[in-house]
């Protein structure tokens, strides 16, 4: 095996005719083996993506072209100061009812999941009554509450980062929409976590209480971290329904990006299509902001789950062009 | 395996010369198993070999009476197997010994100490959860499918509890852990997730993480159930490896040759009730009762 070349043809035994290539002898038809195999043709497929290019293109033409649109005021619009402060408190709302809902949801799922009749009860009531009520119901119950009491605080179970009550009056209408977003999406929340907690194999459960773990050890170390791989994409299925839910806190009077885009439309009765756009095109920006995050996190919490991670968008980029380059030194080579 | 299986040992811990000389036939096989397993090692981890007790125990689902006042008794250092039908109480056996399933009637002890009871003047009361799970960081537990925790990788699998019982530091626990799974073979695999492993790995791993708290006892619910037939060697070379380092062990088993092997004693149970129970050389060999018999003739 470790012979060279040259101790080969010395050794004078004629090699076998197909090991050596000699340019003079014609050339025989190739094993099947070494044939190259030509991937199936598919016409139909062809066809019908030049349909959809074609379709797209044609959206695409219309939306740049149709003056309906008025794509110099929608520019003119777009990072308006009173537009970006509009976003700024949909995303502090957004922000703030997103965690508070989540952290309700937790404390309502375990609650929910625990041996206690009590706690049980209580935490199927709550999210009874607060996923049947509309949430714009829930938004102004608490406005109008507030006006009669205006030490509403000291009951209300949420951090008490809000609670500077009476100094602004945006404070507080920051407070009702946050408080009354929050109560909703636990409400959600508690339902997405309790499935997630459920989708953990008892196994786990009893491996880590055969082990000794202390309790709380057992929920934030082995079965949240696992749950969290089905609590994210249905829980970002609800974030995204909350960061649209926020415009509705333009009815307790706070002027959130979907308010202040209402508000310069009824100053500006001619500009309202682009305004829509521009509030389009930010609740798009921030949806596929969510859902980049969404993937991270995604791809976070299958550690272990998969024998292999998905590749990120860079690293399939990457492996495409290593697959082309490959296909064309295959392509020369034959 | 079968080979091994036909391979009968007499067995007389207090016969240390022998008991050398057979760890030496045993590191021989460990090493045509390919895993590198050392018993005296082991013996070197520190751990106490506890008793067990078990005394009149009955448990109930339902109506369904499922342990009919089981009465066990291990000493130190022993090696019990469990044997008997499925559906006959050996998993719920298990399972009351380290409390994870309460029983109505009778109670556990741990060299003398009651298991999720106490003595309440002539009665038992039941423990508070904390204490339950300080009690069950003594008794190590090896599942029949491994229940790794797949988002850890295998080294913080077995490094995990430890620490989080309070028992060693995270680098006490991390070392700790790179020297048992060195112990069972899987040095190389520590920073590999569980899924990436075969299940003979990953039982292995399970053995290693029950170890890690230094258990009195260590109980096995048909540790080799879920594994393709070659694996199975590999993990009962590791237990039989444990059983030579004189860890009391009580495992339910359908592997007659392993028990015959390793086992001080064999205890057959049927409908929730000890049938027989004696030497290997007694219950597999001679079996007195009917029932025994007629349950190792379908599995031999
Ligand atoms: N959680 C449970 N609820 C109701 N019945 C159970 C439960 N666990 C086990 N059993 C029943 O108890 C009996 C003994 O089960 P088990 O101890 O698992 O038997 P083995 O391990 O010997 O096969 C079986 O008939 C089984 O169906
Ligand atoms: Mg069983």
């Amino acid at each position: 095996m470790s012979q060279s070349p040259g101790a080969a043809v010395s050794s004078g035994s004629a090699p076998p005719a197909e090991a050596i290539p000699r340019p003079d002898v014609p050339a025989a038809p190739k094993p099947l083996a070494a044939q190259r195999v030509l991937p199936l043709r598919r016409p139909g497929r062809w066809i019908i993506t030049a349909v959809v290019l074609v379709l797209v293109a044609q959206i695409a033409h219309g939306l740049v072209t149709n003056p309906f649109y008025q794509w110099d005021r929608f520019q003119y619009w777009f990072l308006r100061p009173t537009i970006l402060d509009g976003l700024l408190i949909t995303l502090e709302v957004a922000f703030y009812s997103a965690v508070l809902g989540l952290l309700g949801g937790i404390l309502l799922a375990l609650a929910r999941l625990s041996p206690s009749p009590v706690l049980r009860a209580v935490s199927w009531v709550y999210t009874w009554l607060f996923r049947s009520v509309p949430l714009i119901v829930v938004l102004l119950f608490l406005y109008n509450f507030s006006a009669l009491y205006r030490t509403l605080s000291v009951g209300v179970p949420f951090g008490p980062a809000f609670f500077t009550f009476d100094e602004s009056r945006i404070a507080t209408d920051m407070a009702i929409a946050v408080i009354g977003l929050s109560l909703n999406e636990a409400a959600y929340a508690s339902e997405v976590v309790r499935g997630g907690i459920l989708s953990v194999d008892q196994g786990q459960h009893e491996a880590a209480s055969a082990l000794g773990l202390p309790k709380r050890y057992q929920f934030a170390k082995i079965v949240f971290p696992q749950a969290l791989r089905s609590i994210t994409p249905n829980y970002v299925n609800q974030l995204i329904g909350l960061i649209k839910g926020t415009s509705l806190v333009f009815y307790v009077s706070l002027l959130d990006l979907f308010g202040s885009v209402q508000s310069m439309g009824s100053t500006y009765p001619g500009d309202i299509v682009p305004l829509l756009l521009v509030a389009t095109a930010w609740y798009l920006i921030l949806t596929s902001v969510v859902s980049v995050i969404q993937f991270y996190v995604e791809r976070y919490y299958s550690r272990g789950a998969l024998r292999t991670l998905p590749p990120t968008p860079l690293q399939k980029v990457r492996n495409g062009l290593r697959e082309v380059r490959a296909r064309v030194r295959r392509e020369t080579a034959i | 395996m079968s080979g091994e299986a036909r391979r009968t040992t007499v067995k007389t811990r207090t016969d240390p010369q022998e008991q050398e000389q057979e760890q030496e036939q045993e590191q021989e096989q460990v090493t045509g198993t390919g895993t590198a397993p050392a018993a005296e090692v082991i013996g070197a981890l520190g751990i106490q070999p506890a008793a067990v007790e078990v005394h009149d125990v009955h448990k109930w689902y339902g109506a369904h009476h499922v342990l009919d006042g089981v009465e066990l008794t291990v000493r130190p250092g022993e090696v019990t197997v469990v044997l008997g039908p499925s559906g006959s109480g050996k998993s719920t056996l298990l399972r009351v010994i380290n409390h994870l399933e309460k029983p109505e009637i009778g109670h556990v002890s741990l060299n003398g100490e009651l298991i999720g009871v106490r003595r309440h003047g002539e009665r038992l009361k039941e423990l508070g959860e904390r204490v339950i799970l300080g009690q069950r960081s003594r008794i190590g537990f090896v599942f029949q499918n491994f229940n790794l925790f797949p988002h850890l990788t295998v080294l913080d699998n077995v490094a995990a509890a430890p620490v989080a019982t309070g028992k060693l530091s995270r680098p006490e626990a991390r070392q700790l852990a790179r020297d048992l799974l060195a112990r069972v073979g899987l040095a190389d695999k520590s920073s590999a997730y569980p899924r990436q492993l075969s299940g003979g790995q990953q039982q292995r791993v399970a053995i290693a993480r029950a170890l890690a708290l230094r258990p009195g006892v260590i109980l096995f619910d048909e540790p080799t159930s879920a594994l393709d037939p070659e694996l199975v060697g590999e993990v009962l070379a590791v237990i039989k490896d444990l059983a030579r380092s004189g860890t009391t062990l009580v495992i339910v088993t359908h592997e007659i040759g392993f028990a015959r092997e390793i086992a001080d004693r064999v205890v057959f149970m049927d409908g929730g009730r000890i049938v027989e129970q004696g030497p290997p050389a007694q219950v597999l060999d001679h079996p007195q009762q009917e029932r025994t018999r007629d349950f190792l003739s379908k599995v031999l």
